[in-house]
């Protein structure tokens, strides 16, 4: 009888945090938050998480303040665009000095 | 025990034996029987299986990946167009490798509307992985579908069991039906090792870059190319796995012995007619014939064509003065397939038979034993002064 181990190379993997790449390398342009305007961060109080709810690949945290995880956000733009109180600018990513880790 | 059915019931029959979990089906002739007789078995609870019915099969066999990854045995049917609308869910299903069994009865593809028999639906998708197997009588359906799932389940790689629509799907012949614990038997549970489970959650056939590159685990995970060919060497190692398996399945019910390619009268013949399908059985009249007329010939059907069983056609063909492939399917300005195919596995074969092509019975022209007479007579009689281009069968205007 064949002893072929069939099927030995597919795609399949555990959920898990980069499973997907570095989708950070994709960026161009970057969110910034301007904790001036941020909702939370102004009223130092748990409420608007637009950018939370809004984003696609979950990579802003509900926190006080809002922080984005910029080894996967791909700048897609949409929370800056959801954002009621205007706080989130996109930057030029080539003009952003310090990548972040 | 013998019963007298029609072609769709045998391989319904089949696909109960088989104790098929999941039947996602959208009817269209000439298949339309098999479904209803598996929605009756399910209904009547004769077979413990979920019908889904669906409103395309595109949707069929999107229910059929699903089922499949969860880790059920999956069966979908289809002809035709049918199989047309579930091209793009046909690649997905074998490239996620998994062991769906669909059967096919074969029909022209409109436009112009045909319902009747010819195989330029199969043969059409013999690029995209799939397993093809094709019977040529009742007794090969339903045999093939049991067959198919242990095969499926082997090699993780999905089976098409093709049939002449009409031809077969819509008479009726004496078959044997196996005994319900011999299939058991031969045909063991069907348990992946990977499958969709909520307590062991899994990422299946995420996106892939070009490059291979390490996964969280630390692993190095492979890329497209790396996948892909791994399905090719699987397939090509399916030949083996098949021969393997007919004899499992000849041990326990006394039939088979033909996986990949079932010859009549070929041993001592100059001349082999080589076909897909229920008409290298018509052929055989036409051999018996010139066989009293001491032409030595004889008919070849190619039982398995995808993963190509090149080695057992050159095999068969090895001494021989010439083949003469007759196809009920084209490649459109080009030939026909199974005739390039065979002329490509003989590139190498130092003694080259000749060989010729004939197209016949496209959308369901119907096939004389004259006319297959006179084509063979005329390959026999002048084997060397063939032109490399198809002869069509039976035109009239």
């Amino acid at each position: 009888m064949t002893t072929r181990t069939f099927c030995n190379k597919i795609s399949r993997s555990k959920p898990s945090p980069g499973d997907g790449g570095n989708t950070g390398s994709w960026r161009v342009l970057r969110p910034v938050i301007n904790l001036e305007a941020c909702i939370p961060a102004k009223r130092n109080k748990k409420a608007c998480f637009h950018c939370w709810l809004y984003c696609p690949d979950s990579v802003v945290s509900k926190t006080i303040p809002p922080v984005i995880n910029y080894e996967y956000c791909k700048g897609c733009g949409i929370c800056a665009e959801e954002c009621p109180a205007d706080a989130i600018s996109m930057v030029d990513e080539s003009t952003h000095p310090v990548e972040e880790k | 025990m013998h019963i007298i059915e029609s072609g769709n019931v045998a391989a319904a029959t089949g696909v109960k034996l088989a104790r098929a979990q999941v039947i996602a089906a959208y009817p269209i002739t000439p298949q339309t029987p098999l479904t209803e007789k598996l929605s009756e078995f399910v209904e009547s609870g004769a077979l413990k299986a979920e019908y889904i019915p669906v409103e395309s099969e595109h949707s069929a066999m999107a229910v059929c990946i699903a089922a499949s990854t969860a880790g059920t045995r999956a069966f979908t049917a289809t002809s035709a167009n049918g199989l047309l609308y579930m091209v793009e869910q046909l690649h997905w299903a074998v490239g996620a490798r998994l062991p769906i069994v669909m059967c096919v009865a074969n029909r022209g593809i409109g436009a112009p509307w045909t319902v009747w028999n010819d195989q330029q639906d199969t043969i059409s998708q013999r690029d995209a992985g799939w397993i093809q197997i094709y019977a040529n009588d009742h007794q090969q359906i339903i045999d093939a579908v049991i067959k198919a799932f242990r095969l499926a389940q082997t090699v993780s790689i999905p089976v098409m069991v093709c049939y002449d629509g009409y031809l077969l799907s819509h008479t009726y012949m004496p078959f044997d039906v196996p005994e319900q614990s011999k299939v058991d038997s031969f045909l063991p549970a069907f348990a992946p090792t990977h499958f969709l489970d909520p307590e062991n959650p899994g990422n299946f056939n995420t996106v892939t870059l070009p490059d291979i590159r390490p996964g969280v685990d630390g692993e190095m995970a492979p890329g497209y190319i790396e996948i892909r060919h791994n399905l090719h060497q699987d397939l090509r190692a399916t030949l083996d796995t098949f021969v393997e398996i007919d004899k499992a399945f000849e041990k326990e019910f006394g039939r088979g012995g033909n996986p990949l390619v079932e010859k009549y009268r070929c041993d001592d013949a100059d001349f082999v007619a080589v076909c897909i399908g229920s008409l290298s059985y018509q052929l055989r009249d036409v051999i018996d014939i010139m066989r009293e007329n001491d032409v030595k010939i004889g008919v070849m059907g190619v039982q398995m064509y995808r993963p190509f069983p090149d080695k057992a056609i050159v095999d068969a063909l090895r001494g021989k003065k010439c083949a003469i492939v007759f196809e009920k399917a084209l490649s459109y300005g080009n030939q026909g397939a199974l005739y390039a195919d065979i002329k490509a596995a003989l590139y190498t074969s130092e003694k080259k038979p000749r060989i010729h092509n004939y197209i016949l019975g496209l959308g369901g022209r119907e096939i004389k034993t004259q006319q297959l007479l006179d084509a063979l007579t005329a390959s026999c009689t002048s084997p060397d002064t063939f032109e490399d281009t198809p002869r069509w069968i039976g035109l009239k205007l």
